[in-house]
């Protein structure tokens, strides 16, 4: 069945690599984003990779409004309309503490914004009968840590309202994949300290493939963090609170 | 920007630097780095020694910077940001019908390093030079803005071609790419038994893509022994192939020791029959045979390896074969020693290519090999030839800028565009190329 996939936060690394494989594999793809100069480099590069098309498209997180255009440019095509949620933005834990006033576009980014947009995206898929959703939650949602509980907090909420999404539209048909990437090699992590089993954007991208072709639930990349992550969630509290990891 | 200090080395793994990197993954941060901190720009650092070496600096790593922005049907011309590599744009436009025009041995290469190399590969002798087939260069000068030249803007587009990244950063590039038959390659591979019949197989060759390979352990009568293969494009269907290998370690020094070379290089050139064979192979084993195998500088072990490549004039064949004399002798050599006879094809002032035969041979860094390069160097130099920027680790700046007759004019040019020397490598500075 031919394939439409919405990319939003499409100018994000591991975006870009998905967004890649995609065209390899001929989809059509509407990228949206802020950055209109980068989106329009991005579109050239997927339609001369093989995508069927490859449309640059205004969003962002605080304009709800410009969703709905998305939506219609997308209902266009036949087949199935999918998309991928890639948005996000991680002050440290350090900034935050300074200005709480930037939780609200943390949350907005992170939750909110992509919340709102797949809301209006699902009924679309419902109607159709089929079409997967990924959305990009991380391992910092599982467990509030010292180091940047805000972000995570925001991952967590996202990552329970894709889980009631997948609930919901499986019922009709679709699909949702949660994935939790670990760290990524990515403008975000570059030239951080503290980073392990730094994993590059197209290892994540081909992750990601493979579980929407499989029709994982909820995925870890790369893999070795599902252990990871599994044993970090079943440290008791009393003991995690004292922890610093 | 954010930057990250490490630790990193040329492909050769002899000589490292550390540096403070960024590496922008929007197009706009070239500018800004321009602007507030203007610093050389490296690709997937492929070069053997340090012409992608800034140590104490700042660089730019422009491999997020990859992206091909346009392609038009009817000319071919492929306009592309500056860290896409060789490797990635054959894979992509092979199935379409062609080719980059111009392939080095690897496809790791990318379009910026290509262009600042002007390199050359196995079609150079009928296609010339890289930077031959470019018809424009979008380059930012230290604090400037984003600049597109052509070859009308002679001097600085001459500079620029092979001009080891000193005129500016190199953000993006039209292409001429080649017509290629199909995505697959047709290869003859013939049996070479001494040095004569070697330059007489190159002299002879009329294929598209000619490259020897030497056994650079053979002597006396053997000298010069090798295999040559020719390549055309073609079209046809091949099994899909396995997955790339990595090196996961650095091997220990008996890898390359000369009893193991030389059997190596008996076993591989036995493997072609005596009447030769041709073979249908995928375009990316034929290019970029290394390439399958990741990492494979972990081969020469934790202090990497050298490689020696010169060009000679045609009247001096018989220097070379003295060289390759003098190298099999020494029993230093790897298995890695290539011959090719080149045409007149450069299009910059720094440019490696001249009309005449080329050698390069990888020598693991141990004792001696130091001492054997600048002997090596020498007699290129008293034979008229030149050696190889991209691949040097070991030479002294007099020799090489006598080897660059255009030495003098790329100086003036680099001068204007970059008066600050913000641009300046540890190669331009160990052979002092910025100065007279």
């Amino acid at each position: 069945m031919q394939q439409t996939w919405i990319i939003v936060g499409a100018t994000s690394a591991i975006a870009r690599a998905y967004a890649r494989r995609l065209a390899d594999d001929g989809a059509g793809l509407i990228l949206a984003g802020r950055d209109q100069a980068e989106l329009a480099a991005l579109a050239s590069d997927a339609t001369l990779r093989g995508a069927r098309f490859a449309e640059a498209m205004s969003f962002d997180t605080n304009a709800p409004d410009g969703f709905r255009k998305i939506l219609t440019r997308a209902a266009r095509e036949d087949g199935s309309i999918n998309a991928a949620v890639f948005t996000g933005s991680m002050p440290s834990q350090d900034q935050i503490d300074a200005d709480p006033g930037l939780i609200d576009g943390t949350v907005v980014d992170n939750y909110a914004g992509p919340m709102r947009f797949l809301q209006m995206l699902a009924p679309m898929i419902e109607e159709r009968g089929h079409g997967t959703i990924v959305g990009v939650a991380s391992v910092a949602g599982d467990r509030g840590r010292l180091g940047n509980y805000v972000y995570g907090s925001t991952k967590a909420g996202f990552a329970t309202y894709l889980s009631g999404l997948r609930n919901r539209l499986t019922r009709s048909g679709g699909h949702v994949v949660t994935v939790k990437p670990g760290m990524v090699d990515t403008a975000m992590t570059w030239g951080l300290d503290g980073l392990v089993l730094l994993a590059s954007p197209d290892k994540v991208a081909g992750d990601i493939v493979r579980a929407v072709k499989k029709r994982r639930n909820t995925i870890y990349s790369p893999a070795i963090w599902t252990v990871i992550m599994g044993i970090i969630r079943t440290i008791p509290e009393p003991i995690f609170k004292k922890l610093k990891i | 920007m954010r930057w990250k200090t490490e630790t990193v080395t040329g492909w050769g793994r002899a000589l490292s630097a550390t540096e403070q990197i960024a590496r922008p993954e929007k197009r706009a941060g070239l500018a800004q780095i321009a602007a507030e901190a203007p610093c050389p720009a490296m690709g997937m650092r492929r070069s053997y020694g340090d012409a992608c070496l800034n140590d104490g600096g700042k660089t730019i790593n422009t491999t997020r910077l990859d992206r091909l922005l346009g392609f038009d049907d009817a000319t071919g011309v492929l306009e592309v940001e500056a860290g896409a590599t060789l490797g990635d744009l054959a894979r992509v436009f092979a199935p379409k019908g062609w080719l980059p025009p111009v392939m080095p041995g690897t496809g790791f290469a990318t379009v910026g390093g290509a262009i600042a190399m002007d390199v050359h590969g196995k079609n150079h002798h009928g296609a010339g030079s890289f930077g031959q087939h470019l018809a424009a260069i979008t380059l930012i000068a230290p604090g400037g803005k984003p600049r597109t030249i052509t070859e009308k803007d002679k001097t600085l587009w001459r500079a620029t071609i092979g001009g080891l990244g000193q005129t500016g950063v190199i953000a993006s590039a039209k292409i001429n790419m080649l017509r290629a038959k199909g995505d697959v390659m047709v290869v003859t591979e013939r049996r070479i038994n001494d040095w004569d019949e070697h330059i007489a197989m190159l002299d002879a060759s009329d294929a598209t893509y000619t490259v020897g390979w030497v056994d650079a352990t053979a002597k006396g009568t053997a000298l010069g022994r090798g295999v040559l293969e020719e390549g055309e494009t073609g079209s046809g269907l091949l099994p899909k192939k396995k997955g790339a290998k990595t090196v996961p370690f650095n091997a220990p020094g008996f890898a390359l020791s000369g009893p193991v070379v030389r059997a190596f290089n008996a076993a591989y050139w036995r493997r072609v029959p005596a009447t030769g064979r041709t073979s249908v192979k995928p375009i990316g084993d034929f290019f970029f045979p290394l390439d399958r195998i990741h990492d494979w500088n972990k081969l020469y072990g934790k202090r990497g390896f050298h490689q020696f490549q010169c060009v000679v004039p045609l009247d001096q064949a018989d220097a070379l074969r003295d060289m390759l004399r003098t190298i099999a002798e020494s029993g230093l050599a790897s298995p890695l020693a290539v011959l090719k006879r080149m045409g007149a094809g450069r299009a910059g002032m720094m440019s490696f290519p001249m009309e005449g035969y080329t050698l390069a041979v990888d020598f693991p860094n141990r004792g001696g090999v130091a001492a054997l390069v600048t002997e090596l160097e020498a007699a290129a130099a008293a034979a008229g030839g030149r050696i190889y920027l991209a691949k040097d680790a070991l030479a002294s700046g007099n020799v090489v800028k006598a080897m660059y007759p255009e030495h003098g004019d790329w100086l003036k040019a680099t001068a204007k565009a970059d008066p600050k020397k913000t641009l300046a490598t540890d190669l331009i500075r160990r052979l002092k190329l910025r100065s007279l």
